[in-house]
């Protein structure tokens, strides 16, 4: 039923604007695949040229190992989730969703047979004969994925479906989508800027910049070994310090920076001529009344501390001003250090990674 | 209100307010009321009015139903009249095809708009729609009368479009196209085509193009998505286009008397002839109303059957 989605080389312009460039994603049958990027980095236009709306510049798109090059969207076997929905709203929500089966010459038995049990299956009884616009946010946001699921796609788009609920809507559609793909085993590509969407949701996930697909990896990957620099301040927060490589030895390298210098994990593509970054998790930075042996360590002074319950961010700054922050787990015995108070923060080699700027729009980013 | 008077202050407002309140006062309403009170008098040498004939009757509507003679009816685009088996009062019969041509009008009007409305609306590129609207608009400029008056030329017997077509040897001998209703028909879509347009395209223009995509996204041809999407959306537009073709076409003077063949004889003209010709002012504002009285009860219907509210068409 489900089918893999392969581009390959694909780009999009826009007169001389390029949208996407090269893309190369092979999503396999029955995955749950999310494009993450900021906002206008090409997620729409990527998801449009597989459901057909927009041609490709150039390379080849596949679903289920055809070339769909010249087969227009009605004749496609995927199902677009848009980004407002796009219901039709003079048509009753049973409409809605065997609209597609309409198409095919269904009867109206059939249809509505239909209607009520897709409605059954994202949880909406009792409203097949109710107008769209007295439908709720999230309600309709059901009707859209019955809409969807009733043309028994092979491929299911979805354009940042949840992005116009509120957030305890939004957690609770996340679970959903994700059982809905589950049973239905319909191959899921979705599109979000929200990192925690996508890494919560998703079997494998693109992370895009400027029309470029910069990883492809999955969520644990993605999050703990990015790539390059734009992945890493994308995907999560990074005490970052800006310097150079000087001596790499067997996928460590030593990183002189204005603070001093660190032993750190490195990343791909980079080498002692590139410009680079450190990057490393508040949650892998931990504050001490000392230098640490072994480990990298420079001094700080704390500059505030928020609590979160569960988690406590203690801001700090190193000499140059720098901002750095230190995320500890509340296990209730944790003691502060006090505002103001001079500290080390430390970090272990293995959690740090220098990084390349690649990716990036702004290099220049909180450094 | 409150808000125009925020807006603009006093002045300005009340301004506003009374210019409006005289246009419709003294420019609409005042002479209809006198023409419907003339409607209901006789039509009476000076001496008379105001004498003890001078009373109010119905005989000017009456008379509309006067001189019944055999029914030639045309059917649209024929080149002969049918002769009915019955009799009917001369008026009437024209009357019957005054609205019978103004809902061809408007039907052919709609059928030429809507495919030019939908691809200005949602397939050209949006950077060439001004142009094409300027292109639309222009011959819009020049008047009613020579507008119509160049069709009169083109489509005469001996005229440039018979000229071209045996020239070029689609036909072999020139066609007749001032038969029957044709030429009026034909000039009434010319003119008025605009006024069908602008409210359907404004009205596609307003549908959401993803639900357009979402339509073809789910399997349904072009023709479906017109169908089951774009048409409901726009059926105010079209409502309201329809409405204003039909009712300029029905009361049009114009194009009906520049393009008229011996045969076609519009409602208007009767009017007019009674008003201008006989200076029978009277008879001539009775059969004005039974127009607008009828026209309205006809477009009201038509409404009823097309299911289209009143408030659509107001939106
Ligand atoms: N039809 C078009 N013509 C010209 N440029 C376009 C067109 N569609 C999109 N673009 C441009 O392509 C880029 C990518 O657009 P796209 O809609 O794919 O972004 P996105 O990643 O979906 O962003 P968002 O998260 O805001 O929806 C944008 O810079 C946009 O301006
Ligand atoms: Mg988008």
């Amino acid at each position: 039923m489900s089918a893999g989605v392969d581009l390959q080389n694909v780009s999009c312009d826009f007169g001389k604007f390029r949208a996407v460039d090269k893309a190369n994603v092979s999503i396999k049958p029955g995955e749950f695949f999310s494009f993450l990027g900021p906002s206008g980095c090409g997620k729409t236009t990527i998801l449009r040229m597989v459901s057909g709306f927009i041609d490709p510049s150039e390379g080849q798109i596949r679903i289920g190992g055809q070339d769909m090059n010249g087969i227009r969207p009605n004749k496609r076997p995927t199902a677009l989730i848009f980004q407002n929905l796009a219901l039709f709203p003079l048509m009753p929500v049973w409409e809605n969703i065997s609209f597609g089966l309409e198409v095919r010459g269904a009867s109206k038995d059939v249809r509505r047979a239909k209607a009520e049990e897709l409605l059954k299956l994202v949880d909406l009884h009792d409203s097949a004969d109710k107008a769209i616009s007295q439908l709720s946010g999230g309600q309709k946001q059901r009707v859209a994925i019955a809409r969807a699921l009733a043309v028994e796609p092979s491929v299911m788009l979805l354009d940042e479906p949840l992005s116009a609920l509120d957030l305890k809507l939004r957690q609770h559609m996340r679970a959903e989508l994700r059982a809905i793909q589950k049973r239905t085993k319909v191959t899921f590509i979705y599109i979000t800027h929200d990192q925690g969407e996508a890494l919560a949701m998703s079997d494998r996930v693109a992370v895009m910049s400027q029309g470029k697909i910069q990883q492809i990896s999955t969520p644990q990957e993605i999050y703990n070994a990015p790539v390059n620099g734009f992945v890493a301040s994308f995907v999560g927060e990074n005490n970052i310090f800006k310097g150079k490589v000087t001596s790499i030895d067997s996928g460590r390298c030593s990183f002189e920076t204005d603070v001093g210098a660190f032993t750190a994990a490195l990343g791909p593509a980079v080498d002692a001529s590139t410009i680079a970054r450190l990057y490393v998790r508040p949650e892998y930075s931990r504050l001490q009344a000392a230098p640490a042996g072994g480990a990298n360590s420079i001094p700080v002074t704390v500059t505030d501390i928020s609590f979160e319950g569960n988690f406590i961010h203690v801001h700090a700054a190193d000499r140059t001003g720098r901002h750095l922050t230190v995320e500890t787990r509340n296990d209730g015995s944790v003691t502060l250090p006090a505002i103001g108070s001079a500290q080390y923060l430390c970090f272990d080699a293995a959690t740090a990674r220098v990084l390349a700027d690649q990716g990036m729009k702004d290099p220049g980013i909180d450094e | 209100m409150s808000e125009l008077l925020r807006r603009y202050g006093h002045t300005l407002t009340w301004t506003f307010v009374a210019l409006t309140a005289f246009w419709l006062l003294v420019l609409v309403i005042l002479p209809q009321l006198y023409l419907l009170e003339e409607s209901f008098r006789l039509y009476l040498p000076l001496a008379d009015i105001g004498g003890p004939r001078d009373v109010y009757t119905l005989a000017n509507y009456r008379s509309a139903f006067e001189q019944p003679m055999e029914w030639k009816f045309w059917l649209p685009f024929a080149s002969k009249p049918v002769i009915l088996p019955i009799e009917a009062p001369i008026r009437v019969q024209v009357f019957v095809h005054t609205l019978l041509y103004s809902t061809v009008t408007t039907v052919i009007t709609l059928v030429l708009c809507y495919p030019v409305a939908y691809y200005l609306a949602k397939v050209a590129n949006p950077k060439n729609v001004p142009l094409l609207f300027v292109g639309l608009l222009v011959p819009m400029w020049v008047s009613e009368i020579l507008r119509a008056f160049a069709w009169f030329i083109i489509l005469a017997f001996k005229g440039p479009l018979n000229m071209a077509l045996v020239n070029i040897g689609v036909i072999d001998s020139p066609i007749r196209w001032m038969t029957g209703f044709n030429s009026v028909t034909f000039g009434l879509v010319y003119v008025y085509l605009l006024f069908m347009l602008l409210p359907i395209y404004s009205a596609i223009q307003s549908l959401d193009t993803n639900q357009i995509e979402a339509a073809k996204d789910l399997g349904a041809p072009g023709w479906r998505t017109h169908w089951r999407v774009i048409i409901p959306h726009s059926k105010p537009g079209i409502a309201s286009g329809c409405v204003m073709v039909f009712m300029l076409a029905a009361g049009s003077i114009l194009v009906p008397t520049l393009l008229a063949s011996t045969q076609s004889r519009w409602f208007t003209e009767i009017i007019q002839q009674a008003m201008f010709e006989s200076q029978d002012w009277n008879t001539g504002s009775a059969y004005a109303f039974m127009l607008l009285v009828t026209c309205t009860v006809f477009v009201i219907l038509a409404m009823r059957v097309f299911r289209v509210k009143l408030s659509d068409i107001a939106r």
